[in-house]
């Protein structure tokens, strides 16, 4: 199974990126074969919208679970409706969070915030 | 993009402007119209229009505005992805084989449905504001309002500047969004003289700078208003000097006029020294447009 974890730096010794649709990459961990491929976000650098860039990024790469620490609504929805599971990462090494989730200690993200432009606040 | 060359018929559009909000684009867009025999104010700070709170206008008339959305039909989409890939603020997403349009991202460029080569879309209509219309005694009150978290307030500028070049007053006062935005250009797209207005400091200078920048840019003749004066070193007046750039007037900071603000009074219309102040600034202003 892959899982995708937002991450500032190429290696799994470093933290979750705090940001989901701003994250410089996205690590795609095959948990079968321990392989660790890294994508660039290219909605990164979006003016906006990026939150629902990122989420299309997420699901052609064909992941099953993303391991996020918070997530704006639009690219929530795109993710839910792609039916890709969503759970809360720990503080913590990114390494330490994918053991976390192969021993069933992440639960699911419940807070899901209005993005940063507004949208969706009427 | 079209930017106006001349005047017509005798008509000015002056539109007053600043780099940052607070500066007092309002204050005296407001008393310029106010101090004018007949005039229109147009407020196309659209985020947040207050001009209405000091003018008070009455007979207040209304229109909704509205903007185009995709729709896709979902039969004829073959998923090629075209128009994911095309728009530039990420409003569409393909999931499990459909489409997905987030409206309240979309900026109505009509982008995807040129890109479709399925011919898929349709579009409809989203209310995105409103403009209203109303008196103020000799001021004609056009106020634009956009609904909070829309994208842009762009189609609200151009039905306001739209609307009031039809009415008959041959000043118009445009009081524009504050920053160096594109709803900023749009706001001044028409305008024949622009009015900036600079704070005594070295922050209001960044924000002078800004909107100098702009409308050297749009090559639209302007002057400065240098408000809340404080009678000792000003930033912003030295930076006229340096740059040559002219002095319209000087509004000194006063708390007095504080209060007639807090209280939403028009200062041209309850206090004598502003009567005075806002005439013979109309008086320089309307000199200084046709040259």
């Amino acid at each position: 199974m892959k899982i995708v974890i937002p991450t500032e730096i190429k290696t799994l010794d470093a933290n979750v990126c705090p940001s989901f649709g701003r994250a410089p990459y996205f690590l795609i961990y095959d948990t079968q074969t321990k392989e660790s491929v890294y994508l660039d976000n290219t909605a990164a650098a979006s003016a906006g919208g990026a939150g629902i860039k990122a989420a299309q990024i997420v699901l052609d790469s064909k992941a099953e679970v993303l391991l996020a620490p918070r997530l704006g609504e639009n690219a929530a929805q795109v993710l839910i409706e792609a039916e890709i599971k969503i759970l809360k990462t720990k503080d913590g090494t990114i390494k330490e969070n994918i053991d976390a989730f192969l021993s069933d200690e992440l639960a699911p993200l419940q807070e899901i915030h209005a993005g940063f432009h507004r949208h969706g606040e009427r | 993009m079209q930017v106006s060359t001349g005047m017509e018929k005798g008509k000015m559009k002056i539109a007053v402007l600043s780099g940052k909000g607070g500066t007092g684009k309002t204050f005296i867009a407001v008393n310029l119209a106010a101090a004018a025999k007949a005039s229109t104010y147009v407020d196309c700070d659209v985020e947040e229009p207050n001009g209405h709170l000091f003018l008070k206008p009455e007979h207040v008339r209304e229109q909704e505005i509205s903007v185009k959305i995709p729709v896709v039909d979902h039969e004829k989409c073959n998923g090629c992805r075209k128009c994911v890939d095309f728009c530039n603020f990420n409003a569409l997403a393909y999931i499990n084989n459909k489409l997905r349009i987030f409206d309240d991202v979309c900026h109505s460029c009509g982008g995807c449905l040129l890109v479709c080569p399925e011919d898929a879309f349709t579009e409809k209509d989203k209310v995105v504001g409103k403009v209203q219309r109303g008196i103020s005694d000799n001021v004609i009150v056009w106020t634009g309002i956009l609904n909070t978290g829309e994208a842009t307030g762009i189609p609200i500028i151009s039905e306001l500047l739209n609307a009031s070049s039809q009415e008959p007053s041959e000043l118009t006062f445009i009081d524009s969004p504050p920053g160096s935005s594109c709803i900023v250009m749009e706001s001044i797209k028409e305008a024949d003289y622009c009015i900036l207005v600079a704070e005594p400091t070295i922050f209001g200078v960044h924000n002078l700078n800004m909107v100098y920048e702009l409308v050297t840019l749009f090559d639209k003749p302007f002057g400065v208003i240098l408000n809340k004066c404080l009678g000792e070193d000003n930033p912003a007046e030295a930076y006229c000097m340096e740059k040559n750039l002219p002095i319209l007037g000087r509004i000194s900071f006063d708390s007095e006029l504080g209060t007639l603000n807090a209280n939403a009074e028009v200062a041209f219309r309850n206090d004598e020294r502003y009567r005075e102040l806002f005439s013979s600034l109309l008086e320089t202003v309307t000199k200084e447009v046709p040259h």
